[in-house]
């Protein structure tokens, strides 16, 4: 039977956030982790550490502590200059065996999935994908647990009891991080815990946690660790020939305070209603996004896609303008604060999350609603 | 060379999906289908064949009705299927899952010129884990979100899609690849295989056929096996319903611009 060495909890500390970079830049992406890690820091009492692989990065390390990163360990090698799963993961591996965090965190971005499970498999650990709320303060889980849950009284006072049968023998589950995320395509929502093993491993899906402000006292007082890239290019099996920027900007969905979303309502003049959506946009000062069959349909490029296989959005104002309010669409966008839904059908699902909804023709009403809204900007 | 696809039979979680009140998911009362991201890693693997003439086999992991997927792959082109299903398999993270479906590819064989395709991830879970811990598992290089394939003799070399554009990345045989739904398009069963798909070969591969497998323990299978445990699974609140505005005119319009200035949002 193989024993595994990470089996002693109590040897793991810390938390630690992969921080990405591709090609010198950090994703936005790290600033949430690394505000959302502090967070959890603080919850355990424990340091939080930026890890960061690339080649002369690290002038772009400080910035990190400005979001609440204590320490930034930097794995520096021209080998690990471009993305390889092979070595990434090596030293990923090899300096979470020496470290030994409790915490492990990654931006659920295409490659941060890439390389999470396969540090996961390595290390012997659990890894939850794709996660959209962390906790391990037991208290304030339960508050989460009690907002966003329809779980009766009794089951809510078994979880505030911190222990859960593992195996068969009491886990009392006060240190453990509490992965929540959505499964069965949001229909169910699962809280996930990694009892036995360390660290700890989560992705977590971008723009979903908050960014700290950013301090400049704490960027400056930042500590830098440089850790030895044990690596040579015999431990890469990937060849990577070009790394390809998308030649057209893509639209910033995840940062836009406004976003005019259009469905398959469009169909029957698409040029005039991404139009009408493209104006109402513009002047919100938002973007265009869209649901799948608007993207499926070629319609809008896949980085305009608002959902559950799409980009989970949070604006100050969505407005749905013939979609029908798919459980994956609602996936995407139910948290935005003001939600507006423009559909002929009044029974459409989505008038189930919308603020305010409008029974009508989006390509009669959408034009009249920016013309108010013009005039009440000009109003004020 | 044979490229062996695994795949999954997944709850149509478009469909109507029934929630028990504890919580958990009425699975019985769901309808089932061929992930669809796996589905396009077949096809991947099916225009390969077409053009090198390799064998394609398909393997899943799963309850015993699963064999129904699998002749359904065989109707669309795979050559052979196995079905790896066992009680003990039962209650698999992703981490023991990729375990067990390792151990039942080293069983099969993978040999120098071989490739193993997945889908990029499960519409069940969404978790995208276990095509590269597959590949961890057996030591394999991984590119995953494949949105393009060309194969030369024993050079792979594939588009890996990334948010903001995508990597070229050349890897040798044997490899594993995950593949997206912008790959290709899947193509129909054929009806002439439809019939022969049921005198096709199916093996099932249980505990006892894979207990000698270096990979497969009691410790890393089944719920024993899996480092993740599920703490609590709920169901979210409806958001209360929101307000219907009457009429949909230009008053309507202003009506509802005047309570966005209200409320400072615009
Ligand atoms: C695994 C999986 C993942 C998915 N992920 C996503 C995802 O990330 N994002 C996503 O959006 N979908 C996703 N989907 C698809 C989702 O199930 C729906 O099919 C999709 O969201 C429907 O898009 P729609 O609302 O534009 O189209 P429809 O459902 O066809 O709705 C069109 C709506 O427009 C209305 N309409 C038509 N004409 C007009 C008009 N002139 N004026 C006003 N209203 C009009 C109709 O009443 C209707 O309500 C996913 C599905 C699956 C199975």
């Amino acid at each position: 039977m193989p024993t595994y060495s990470n089996t002693d909890t109590a040897a793991y500390k810390n938390v630690w956030v992969f921080c990405e970079q591709r090609e010198g830049k950090l994703m936005p992406t790290d600033f949430e982790l690394i505000s959302e890690g502090r967070k959890l820091a603080d919850e355990l009492g424990v340091k939080l550490c930026g890890l960061l692989l690339g080649h002369n990065v690290e002038g772009i390390a400080k910035e990190l502590g400005g979001y609440g990163a204590d320490e930034i360990i930097i794995a520096d090698d021209p080998l690990l200059e471009v993305y390889t799963t092979d070595g990434y993961t090596k030293v990923i591996c090899e300096t979470v065996e020496e470290l030994k965090p409790e915490v492990l965190l990654f931006g659920a971005t295409n490659i941060g999935r890439d390389l999470g499970p396969r540090c996961a498999a390595r290390l012997h650990t659990g890894l939850c994908a794709d996660c959209t709320h962390l906790d391990v303060d037991m208290p304030l889980y339960m508050d989460f647990l009690k907002e966003n849950s329809t779980l009766p009284e009794n089951r809510l006072d078994l979880i505030a009891k911190h222990t859960v049968k593992v195996l068969g023998e009491d886990h009392d589950t006060t240190r453990d991080l509490k992965m929540t995320r959505p499964a069965f395509g949001g229909h169910l929502m699962a809280s996930i815990i990694c009892p036995r093993f360390r660290p700890a491993m989560a992705t977590v899906r971008p723009g979903v946690l908050a960014k700290a402000p950013f301090d400049q006292a704490k960027a400056d007082a930042v500590a830098i660790n440089k850790v030895k890239a044990n690596i040579t290019a015999a431990d890469i099996h990937e060849d990577v020939k070009e790394v390809v920027k998308a030649a057209k900007k893509l639209v910033d969905l995840v940062g836009a305070d406004y976003i005019v979303s259009v469905g398959r309502g469009i169909s029957k003049d698409v040029d005039t209603g991404i139009k009408i959506a493209q104006e109402m946009a513009d002047v919100l000062g938002g973007v265009v996004g869209g649901s799948r069959v608007a993207v499926d349909s070629g319609w809008l490029s896949p980085d305009h896609q608002v959902g559950q296989t799409g980009k989970t959005v949070h604006p100050k104002v969505y407005v749905a303008l013939g979609i029908s309010g798919s459980i994956q669409h609602k996936a995407g966008m139910s948290d935005s604060e003001f939600i507006i839904a423009v559909n002929k059908n009044p029974n459409a699902p989505i008038f189930e999350v919308a603020d305010y909804g409008i029974t009508g023709d989006l390509f009669k009403v959408a034009p009249l609603l920016t013309e108010a809204i013009k005039a009440e900007k000009a109003a004020k | 060379m044979k490229i062996l696809v695994c795949v999954k039979q997944v709850p149509d979680t478009s469909g109507v999906v029934a929630v028990n009140p504890d919580g958990t998911l009425d699975r019985a009362s769901m309808e089932t289908i061929i992930n669809p991201d796996d589905l396009n890693a077949v096809e991947a693997a099916l225009q390969i064949k077409d053009e090198t003439g390799c064998k394609v086999v398909v393997v899943t992991m799963g309850p015993p009705p699963a064999e129904g997927m699998l002749r359904e792959l065989e109707a669309m082109g795979a050559d052979e299927a196995y079905l790896i299903s066992d009680r003990v398999f039962g209650g698999s993270d992703t981490y023991a899952t990729s375990q067990i479906i390792a151990a039942a590819l080293h069983k099969i064989g993978i040999e120098d010129d071989d490739v193993v395709m997945c889908g990029r991830q499960a519409i069940d879970g969404d978790t995208a884990q276990v095509g590269p811990q597959i590949a961890e598992k057996l030591n394999l290089p991984q590119i995953t979100y494949v949105g393009d394939i060309h194969k030369e003799g024993n050079k792979i070399t594939c588009k890996r899609m990334l948010e903001d554009g995508y990597m070229t990345i050349e890897v040798q045989t044997p490899c594993l690849l995950t593949c997206i739904k912008e790959l290709n398009e899947p193509r129909y069963m054929s009806v002439g295989r439809i019939m022969d798909a049921y005198s096709m070969p199916l093996t099932v591969l249980d505990n006892e056929a894979l207990k000698d497998e270096p990979l497969i323990d009691p410790t890393t299978i089944g719920l024993k096996g899996s480092p993740t445990n599920i703490l609590t699974s709920f169901t979210p609140p409806q958001k209360g319903a929101g307000t219907m505005l009457e009429g949909n005119g230009a008053e309507t319009c202003q009506k509802l611009a005047g309570i966005m200035a209200d409320k400072h949002i615009i």
